[in-house]
C-alpha cells in the first residue's frame, strides 16, 4: 500500500512544486511474485533416526540399482531378467510372475494397494513416506551427503558460499557438481535397464548402439535428478508436490508426527552449566534443531507444511538433552492428543489402532486378498471370441445357417500344447476352422498352440435350420487341454434370420 | 487506455477494467513462462530455417534439411513393400493348396486378400462379401462357377461375361418370353415348378404343367431337378439361395428376360500374388470347397 504524504515545502526549492515521498508501485523490483530462495545448509547430526535413514537409503538405492541385474532362468529363448518390462513383446516379468497386457489390472490393483497403504502409514505415522522413503528425500539426502563430503559441514559451507571466487572454491564446486552429475547419470542409467536386457543394453549404451529413446530417457532423468535433488531440494516438497496438501486429510489428532513438546520445553531460555531447570522449560534455545533441518524450518513453531518429518531434529535435540542431563525426547514422535492429555495432567497414551487406521487396513487387506485370489486362480489358457457382424449370418444351400467367429486363444504356458474346442451348448452344431487341412465341418476342432503366444483363428459354425428357433441362440465354446484338463469357456450368440 | 488503478490490498496495479466491482490484478507473467516463450521464439527461428515453413505464391520454402512428409511416407511404404516381398514371392511360387495349409502364408494371404477385397471387390460384393441383388454372396456354399480354389482363382483372373479376357466365364440364358420361346402363362408355370424344387410352390397344378417345359428347356443347363451346373454358371434352383430373389414375380422376370452378371477380369488389373491372396480370402469366407 502506498501512503502518500506531502512534504512541507522547502523554501529553497522553487515554489509551486510539490515533492512527494512516494515510490512507484509498479517498480520492477517490487513486481516479483517470488520469494527468493534462501539457501539452506543443514548441519550433520548423529543419532538413532540418522542411522535408520542411512539404512533406508542404502536399501532403497540398492534395490533400485541392483534389481535389473538379478537373473532368473525361464528356459531357453526367454528373457532371464528377474524384473523386466518388455514393451516390444508386451510382457511384464517379475521373478516367477509373467503378466500379459490383458492382465494389466494387476498393476492397477497394486497401485490402489500402494495408495491405500500410504493412507494407512500416514494415518499412523504421519508423513513417514516423505521423511524416509520418498525418492526426493532419499536422493536429496544423498546429494547433501556429497555436498558435505566435498565442502564441509554447515559452517564451512556458509563460509564457502560467502567467500569470493578462488581456485579452491572453484575446485570444490566443480567436484561437487561432477559427483552430483555422476549420481544423476547413474540414476537415469539404472532406469532404462528395467526395460531391456541389462547386460546387453549396458554394452550397447556404452558403444553408442542403443536406441535413441534410451539416451533421451537417461538425459531427462539425469536432468531431473540433478535439478530436483541437487538444486531444488526442499522446494520440490514445499511447492511442487501435491502430497503435503493431501496428506492432512489422512491425519487426525492421534497420528504420530515429529513434534516439539512445548508443554515440556516452554518457557525456553538459554542455559548455563550449574543452573536449575526449576520454573522454566527444558528448551535451551540452542537452535540445534533449526540448523539440522533440511527444510529450513523451526519445529518449535509447531507442525508445518514444509516439515517432511525426517526426524533429524529429534537426533539433534536428543544430543543436546543428554549433554545437559535432561531426558531425551523434547522433540519426538508424538501426537496432538497425547500432548493435550499431558497439558491437562492426564496420562498421555498413543492410539495407533482406531477406526480410521482399521478401516484403511481392512480396505488394503481386502484388495490384497482379492488380488491374491484372482492371481491364484489365473489360468494359462484363455479364449476370446468375436462374432463376425458383416454378414450377421449366412444361409447355406442345405438350409442350415452359418456364423463366423474370430477366435483368439491365449497360451500363457511356455510349452506347445494341443487343445480341443467343442460347442457344449447347443448340441449338434458343427464347425470348421479356416486353414485346417480338413474342410468338412466337424463336431470338434483341434488347435496346436505355440508356447507363450496369442493366436487367432477364424471359425465357421453351422447349425441345421430346423435346430434354430430363435434369432439369437446362446452358444458356449469350451476349450480343453487334454493333457492337464485345463479349460476355458466363452459365451457368445449364434444369429439366424427372423422367422 | 483505461485509467491506472492500484489495488489497495495487494498494492498491485490492476488492468484498469472493472466488471461489477471486480478488477483484475495486472500481475507480471511468471518468469519461467516468459523464458519458455522466448525459448520458443528462438526455436521457431531455427525451425523456419531447417524445415519447410513459409508458403510462397507457387510453392514454399524447402528448409535446409530438405525434409518432406510425403517423402517420409514414400520411404515407409517402400520399407513395408520390402518387408512384404519375401512373403509375396513365396506366395507367387506356392500353389493355392500350399498357401491354404501353410499357416504363415495363410495368415499373410488372408490379410492381404482382405485388404485387396476391400479396395477392389467390396463395391459390388459388399464389405463383408455378403453380396447384393445380382452380386453373389461369397460366404455361402453355393457357387455359380465353382467353389474350389482353382475355380475361384479362374473366376477372379478372367471375370465373367466381359470383353477383357478371352477366357472369361461365359454363358447366356435365353430370354424365354422376350425371344418368344414361352408364353407369359408358360413362364408362370415354369416359375411355379422352379419354386416347387425348393418346396415353395403355392400352385401345384401350375407346377405340374411347368415340369415338362422345364424338362424340355432348362435341364440342359440347370440340371435334372434344378441341381445347377457350375461349368455353365447355372445356379442350383433347388434351395433357398437366390441371386435375384426367390419370389414368383422375380423368377418370372428372370425367365422372361434372362439374367447374367458381368465381372471384370482382375488378372488384367491386379498382379498375380494379389489375385492368389484374393482367392485364398474368398475361399476362406465360409463356402470354399
Amino acid at each position: 500500500m502506498t501512503t502518500e504524504t506531502e512534504i512541507a515545502q522547502d523554501p529553497k526549492t522553487a515554489p509551486d512544486i510539490t515533492r512527494h515521498d512516494v515510490e512507484a508501485v509498479n517498480k520492477s523490483e517490487n513486481r516479483s511474485l517470488y520469494k527468493k530462495r534462501v539457501k539452506i545448509h543443514p548441519k550433520r547430526v548423529w543419532g538413532t533416526f540418522r542411522k535408520l535413514k542411512w539404512w533406508i537409503m542404502a536399501i532403497t538405492l540398492g534395490v533400485y540399482y541392483i534389481t535389473p541385474w538379478i537373473r532368473w532362468d525361464r528356459g531357453l529363448g526367454n528373457p532371464d531378467q528377474a524384473v523386466l518390462i518388455d514393451f516390444p513383446h508386451r510382457r511384464f516379468y517379475f521373478f516367477f510372475i509373467e503378466i500379459w497386457p490383458q492382465e494389466v489390472y494387476y498393476f492397477a490393483g497394486l497401485l490402489i494397494m500402494a495408495a491405500v497403504g500410504l493412507f494407512l502409514v500416514t494415518s499412523v505415522f504421519g508423513r513417514a513416506w516423505c521423511g524416509y522413503a520418498c525418492p526426493q528425500t532419499v536422493w536429496t539426502d544423498l546429494f547433501i551427503w556429497v555436498e558435505r563430503f566435498v565442502e564441509g559441514d554447515r559452517a564451512a559451507r556458509i563460509r564457502l558460499d560467502k567467500a569470493p571466487m578462488s581456485v579452491s572454491k572453484a575446485v570444490k564446486r566443480v567436484v561437487k557438481h561432477a559427483i552430483w552429475l555422476l549420481i544423476s547419470v547413474a540414476t537415469g542409467g539404472a532406469w532404462i535397464f528395467y526395460f531391456a536386457d541389462a547386460p546387453t543394453l549396458a554394452q550397447d549404451f556404452i558403444l553408442l548402439d542403443a536406441q535413441p529413446v534410451a539416451y533421451i530417457t537417461v538425459a531427462v532423468l539425469t536432468f531431473t535428478t540433478y535439478s530436483l535433488g541437487g538444486l531444488m531440494r526442499e522446494q520440490v516438497c514445499t511447492y511442487m508436490c501435491p502430497w503435503p496438501r493431501i496428506q492432512g486429510a489422512m491425519m487426525d489428532e492421534h497420528s504420530l508426527t515429529v513434534t516439539y513438546k512445548h508443554d515440556r520445553g516452554e518457557p525456553r531460555a538459554p542455559y548455563k552449566k550449574g543452573e536449575t531447570f526449576e520454573n522454566r522449560g527444558d528448551c535451551v534455545d540452542c537452535k540445534a534443531c533449526v540448523v539440522a533441518c533440511p527444510a529450513g524450518i523451526d519445529i518449535r513453531d509447531g507442525q508445518q507444511l514444509e516439515c517432511i518429518t525426517c526426524a533429524l531434529c529429534i537426533d539433534a535435540c536428543d544430543d543436546v538433552m543428554s549433554k545437559i542431563g535432561r531426558p531425551r525426547g523434547l522433540i519426538d514422535y508424538d501426537s496432538v492428543a497425547a500432548m493435550n492429555a499431558r497439558i491437562e495432567g492426564k496420562p498421555a497414551k498413543l492410539k495407533p489402532i482406531r477406526f480410521r487406521t482399521v478401516a484403511y487396513f481392512c480396505l488394503w487387506a481386502a484388495i490384497g486378498l482379492f488380488m491374491l485370489f484372482v492371481f491364484v486362480g489365473r489360468t494359462e489358457l484363455d479364449i476370446n471370441v468375436l462374432r463376425d457382424r458383416n454378414p450377421i449370418y449366412t444361409k447355406l444351400a442345405d438350409g442350415s445357417i452359418q456364423n463366423a467367429y474370430t477366435f483368439k486363444i491365449l497360451n500363457k504356458a511356455r510349452i506347445e500344447r494341443s487343445v480341443f474346442l467343442e460347442i457344449t451348448e447347443p448340441q449338434g452344431a458343427r464347425m470348421k476352422v479356416v486353414g485346417a487341412a480338413d474342410t468338412e465341418p466337424a463336431m470338434t476342432a483341434l488347435f496346436d498352440l505355440n508356447p507363450d503366444t496369442l493366436q487367432s483363428f477364424r471359425l465357421l459354425v453351422q447349425m441345421p435350420g430346423d435346430m434354430i428357433d430363435d434369432e439369437a441362440t446362446d452358444i458356449t465354446f469350451q476349450l480343453r487341454d487334454m493333457s492337464n484338463g485345463e479349460t476355458a469357456t466363452y459365451d457368445s450368440v449364434f444369429r439366424a434370420p427372423e422367422r | 487506455m483505461a485509467e491506472r488503478h492500484v489495488d489497495q490490498l495487494s498494492g498491485t496495479e490492476t488492468t484498469g477494467h472493472e466488471w461489477d466491482g471486480i478488477r483484475e490484478l495486472d500481475n507480471p507473467l511468471p518468469r519461467w513462462w516468459l523464458w519458455i516463450f522466448y525459448a520458443c521464439v528462438v526455436w521457431s527461428i531455427g525451425y523456419y530455417i531447417a524445415y519447410p515453413a513459409i508458403p510462397l505464391v507457387s510453392g514454399y520454402t524447402k528448409g535446409v534439411l530438405g525434409y518432406s512428409s510425403r517423402a517420409e511416407v514414400q520411404k515407409e511404404v517402400a520399407k513395408a513393400k520390402e518387408a512384404q516381398s519375401e512373403y509375396l514371392s513365396a506366395i507367387e511360387a506356392a500353389s493355392l493348396e500350399e498357401i491354404r495349409t501353410k499357416p504363415e502364408l495363410l495368415e499373410f494371404a488372408l490379410a492381404g486378400g482382405k485388404s485387396a477385397f476391400n479396395v477392389n471387390c467390396s463395391q459390388c460384393h459388399g464389405s463383408g462379401a455378403q453380396g447384393a441383388f445380382g452380386y453373389p454372396n461369397l460366404n455361402d456354399d453355393e457357387w455359380l462357377w465353382g467353389g474350389s480354389l482353382e475355380a475361384i482363382h479362374t473366376t477372379i483372373m478372367h471375370g465373367a461375361r466381359n470383353t477383357q479376357s478371352d477366357d472369361a466365364r461365359v454363358s447366356m440364358m435365353p430370354a424365354f418370353v422376350k425371344d418368344g420361346i414361352f408364353t407369359r402363362a408358360q413362364a408362370g408355370q415354369v416359375a411355379e415348378y422352379v419354386l416347387s424344387l425348393s418346396g415353395n410352390a403355392t400352385d401345384q397344378a401350375a407346377a405340374a404343367e411347368g415340369k415338362q417345359l422345364f424338362q424340355d428347356n432348362c435341364v440342359a443347363c440347370h440340371g435334372e431337378g434344378g441341381v445347377g451346373m457350375t461349368e455353365l454358371g447355372a445356379p442350383p434352383l433347388n434351395n433357398n439361395i437366390w441371386l435375384y430373389g426367390g419370389d414368383k414375380e422375380t423368377i418370372v422376370e428372370s425367365i422372361s428376360n434372362s439374367r447374367g452378371g458381368v465381372m471384370p477380369a482382375w488378372g488384367k488389373i491386379l498382379d498375380a500374388p494379389t489375385v492368389k491372396q484374393l482367392t485364398i480370402y474368398v475361399h476362406s469366407l465360409g463356402g470354399g470347397q
